[in-house]
């Protein structure tokens, strides 16, 4: 009788809407990366639906946060250190590297990683480190555009990503139709796609702290990546992450540089604005 | 698979006797032999299955390591010196490959 009087109790709380779930807090904790302490809380921007941002790492266990503090344990920074290689690689017709006209990344690539997206004028849309990665190849060193997801594409945004460690996200949303774009991303983020009818705000919003099977959500921010994933021991690009969530909402999910997802990733990044960038992190 | 690179990193310095940590990561993709590629072929099992370290010859750490091992496997051990030596780090591949790293340490 008691048994059948829990199910009760379980289909009742199903059915009022409260899922059943096991609440935890994001950890009170700092992040120090070699020394440097990351800006892991930060007060929303304006418009923003929560009052404070909190970086993905919060939300991490012990042994994940201790291997993104450390950057030798970091095993995303062999996808940093392979990009400075490719970096200092010259490849196309016309004979060069990103060296020859941006010479030291630490210099020349300082505070990019926490600009993008921005407007880009040429192909008035915005733009994000990978495009802008391929726009350089094309235009200026005469080598292909990386294919989606190459592992060099990965590793030089991590790269180029990695030298803005510590800075602040901030956005220009002035430039261009960047405030369009930027509404149609933020209309994407509370569209409801896929069998299970979830918008990104589902989760990310909705239940932030919560738990989703043995995940922990997060607040679903955009400053860490490309991260690292024990999952699939390799760096996850923010485009993967989209396609994939969008996937696991059982949706079809759009290509890679789409203008929706460009959109969304404009609007998802903003959302971490005044969070540190903290390229490659690690999830699990 | 690129090829697999060590990385190390020991103290430069330590007193006789003193606790250090020593810190390995190396590269790999560490295939399992369960997964499948898209025709449905199993792909080969590719593993390290050997770490060892030594100090001027002698023992330090090893193990065996097995396909549930993830990616880019990463150890951290301590050890005591009493002399001035070198670390030497080994990966063994199940392609019979090993790769190997040296580190010397000054005991003050």
């Amino acid at each position: 009788m008691k048994k059948i009087s829990l199910a009760i109790a379980i289909a009742a709380s199903a059915f009022s809407g409260l899922v059943f779930q096991a609440s935890a807090d994001p950890v009170d904790e700092k992040l120090v990366i070699d020394g440097q302490e990351m800006i892991t809380r930060a007060p929303a921007p304006e418009g923003h639906p929560f009052d404070e941002v909190l970086s993905g790492w919060l939300f991490r266990e012990a042994e994940t946060r201790a291997a993104e503090a450390d950057s030798f344990a970091n095993p995303g920074m062999l996808g940093v250190e392979r990009g400075e290689e490719v970096w200092n690689t010259v490849e196309g017709t016309a004979g060069k590297s990103c060296a020859s006209c941006h010479n030291d990344a630490v210099e020349s690539m300082k505070g990019v990683g926490a600009k993008f997206p921005k407007w880009d004028a040429d192909s008035k849309r915005p733009i994000d480190i990978e495009l802008q990665i391929d726009k350089c190849r094309v235009e200026n060193m005469g080598a292909e555009a990386y294919k989606f997801d190459a592992e060099d594409q990965k590793a030089m945004t991590a790269f180029i990503k990695h030298q803005s460690l510590g800075m602040p996200v901030k956005l220009d949303l002035s430039e261009g139709d960047m405030q369009a774009w930027f509404d149609k991303g933020k209309e994407t983020y509370y569209t409801r796609t896929g069998q299970l009818n979830l918008s990104c705000a589902s989760c990310h919003e909705g239940s932030m702290g919560k738990y989703i099977r043995a995940d922990h959500l997060s607040q679903g921010q955009a400053n860490g990546f490309p991260t690292y994933r024990f999952n699939t021991g390799g760096l996850v690009s923010i485009q993967n992450r989209f396609r994939g969530c969008i996937r696991d909402t059982r949706a079809e999910f759009p290509k890679a540089f789409s203008d929706e997802l460009l959109a969304l990733e404009l609007y998802v990044t903003w959302r971490g604005t005044g969070l540190s960038v903290e390229t490659p992190a690690v999830r699990q | 698979m690129a090829t697999p690179k060590p990385r190390v990193k020991v103290p430069k310095t330590a007193t006789a006797g003193e606790v250090i940590v020593l810190k390995t990561l190396i590269s790999h993709d560490m295939e399992s032999g369960q997964r499948k590629d898209k025709e449905g072929k199993a792909i080969p099992r590719q593993i390290i299955n050997k770490f060892t370290c030594e100090f001027n010859g002698a023992p330090v750490f090893s193990c065996d390591m097995d396909p549930a091992i993830s990616a880019n496997p990463y150890f951290e051990f301590t050890a005591k010196v009493a002399e001035s030596g070198t670390f030497t780090f080994t990966w063994v591949d199940d392609d019979g490959s090993t790769y190997t790293d040296e580190q010397k340490i000054e005991v003050k």
